[in-house]
């Protein structure tokens, strides 16, 4: 059993991962998020107000984002802005990618805002900043919190993908760990763990924000 | 840029191995990414604890560890533990594994929400319920599933592009090539173009078949009519549309 698993190279190995793990996976995930929760309610409200012809082009630049591989736009970003380090051009492309998720459960939640509401705001002649600050986004948004956990989990899981641009998060950690002693079993597998133990626990969390907000309306 | 199109002209061949390796990948990981769902879907619903405990395991655990680290695994730890396996074999076990967990999913969950009448229905005509899954609920079920399915195997199709982290030639593979022989901007601006296409075929290939399962269900038009040029005959409304 030794020779297949050994719990020093174990040990070893995770204080590397723990670093590309806090250093880069959680860093990307938190700021990603962040980035992507607001870039998708500017994209749902654009959307939502400007003039047919722009939503359409809007529309079809989401779809384009949002059907092609994240690791081709890293490459892609990568490549054509060499003067950004690739830590950030990951913390953008994860964000605006995301984004375009985000802006759809946005727009689902817009169009759930009951016709009245709007009415009321005309009729209480609400400017347009008032009516979308102060009626629509509080009521548009409160839905959609879970599906934007979900999106973070995913994204998470997804950051992997950056060593495509050279970025060392934890399972590329784990690789060059495991390259260098010529044993790869400890590190990926531990990689694997920090990834369920991280993942499955918010999981849970969302699962039951969901249910309570459910409840609540 | 006329440079651009004749270094895109010589690489044809190369992208098209590329597409071809990316297609394979992407039809062999849902392909068995289906088999799982509906393995541990269905095994997910059993009353045994211990059956129904397996299943949400397997599920958890493919949907909590990350496509890339199961796809280093396979690759990389494996061959270390004496199984030595076939990148196009490791990829499609990665995809096929990971995406069938979250398929597994929707599965469970298409066939919950047939309505309890049709289950009932079934027992009224004694039915074994090998019987009432082939014959009444999964068929309901399936109609129910495809759009959630069709998400998730464009979501398969794009996460192939990783594959060429294990050294396979795939369509990200021969984009990265391009880009030596023409600008980058133009390079990867193709390769976007080609996935984009291949997702949108993907999409429509899963809108037929939502299409199909629903006229088996007797509800809306079958695929042929769907098809069709002529504006299908909607009767009386379309009419009353078109006159207003």
């Amino acid at each position: 059993m030794n020779d297949i698993w050994n719990w020093e190279l174990a040990w070893e190995a995770l204080p590397t991962l723990l670093v590309g793990f806090f250093t880069v996976t959680l860093l990307v995930t938190v700021v990603s998020t962040a980035i992507a929760a607001i870039l998708g309610l500017v994209i749902a409200i654009a959307r939502r107000s400007a003039p047919k012809p722009i939503a359409a082009v809007i529309r079809f630049v989401i779809d384009f984002i949002r059907m092609t591989p994240i690791v081709v736009q890293l490459l892609f970003a990568y490549y054509a802005f060499t003067n950004i380090d690739p830590l950030t051009i990951g913390i953008a492309v994860f964000g605006i990618h995301y984004s375009t998720y985000m802006a759809e459960v946005y727009r689902a939640g817009i169009e759930s805002v009951p016709k009245g509401q709007w009415e009321a705001t005309t009729a209480l002649s609400m400017s347009r900043r008032r009516t979308w600050v102060a009626v629509i986004i509080p009521q548009a948004v409160r839905a959609t919190v879970p599906a934007l956990g979900n999106y973070a989990i995913s994204m998470f899981k997804d950051t992997p993908f950056l060593l495509s641009i050279g970025v060392v998060e934890m399972v590329q950690a784990g690789l060059v760990f495991g390259g260098n002693h010529f044993k790869y079993i400890e590190a990926i597998t531990l990689a694997g763990i920090i990834f369920l133990l991280a993942s499955y626990p918010t999981s849970l969390l969302i699962c039951r924000l969901e249910k309570r907000l459910a409840f609540r309306n | 840029m006329d440079s651009n199109f004749e270094a895109l002209g010589a690489a044809l061949p190369r992208i098209l191995d590329g597409v071809w390796i990316t297609l394979q990948l992407t039809v062999g990981g849902a392909l068995l990414a289906m088999l799982i769902a509906v393995t541990l879907g269905l095994l997910a619903r059993q009353e045994n604890i211990l059956v129904r405990g397996f299943a949400r395991a397997i599920i958890e655990f493919f949907r909590g560890t990350s496509l890339v680290v199961q796809l280093f695994w396979f690759f990389f730890v494996l061959p270390q533990l004496g199984v030595e396996l076939d990148a196009m074999f490791v990829g499609i076990l990665a995809l096929g594994l990971n995406y069938g967990a979250y398929a597994a999913e929707v599965v469970r969950g298409s066939i919950n929400s047939v309505p309890q009448g049709q289950w009932e229905a079934t027992t009224a005509l004694s039915m074994t319920s090998a019987q009432r899954m082939r014959r009444v609920i999964f068929p309901q079920a399936w109609a129910l599933m495809i759009p959630s399915l069709s998400n998730l195997l464009i979501h398969l199709l794009k996460g192939t592009a990783i594959v060429s982290f294990i050294t396979m030639a795939d369509l990200t593979f021969r984009v990265d090539q391009l880009r030596i022989d023409t600008d980058t901007f133009f390079a990867y601006t193709v390769g976007l173009i080609i996935y984009f296409v291949l997702a949108y075929i993907l999409t429509l290939v899963m809108n037929m078949l939502e299409v199909q399962a629903k006229h088996r269900l007797g509800r809306g038009e079958s695929l042929r009519e769907a098809l069709s040029l002529r504006s299908p005959d909607t009767g009386v409304d379309a009419g009353e549309g078109a006159r207003s």
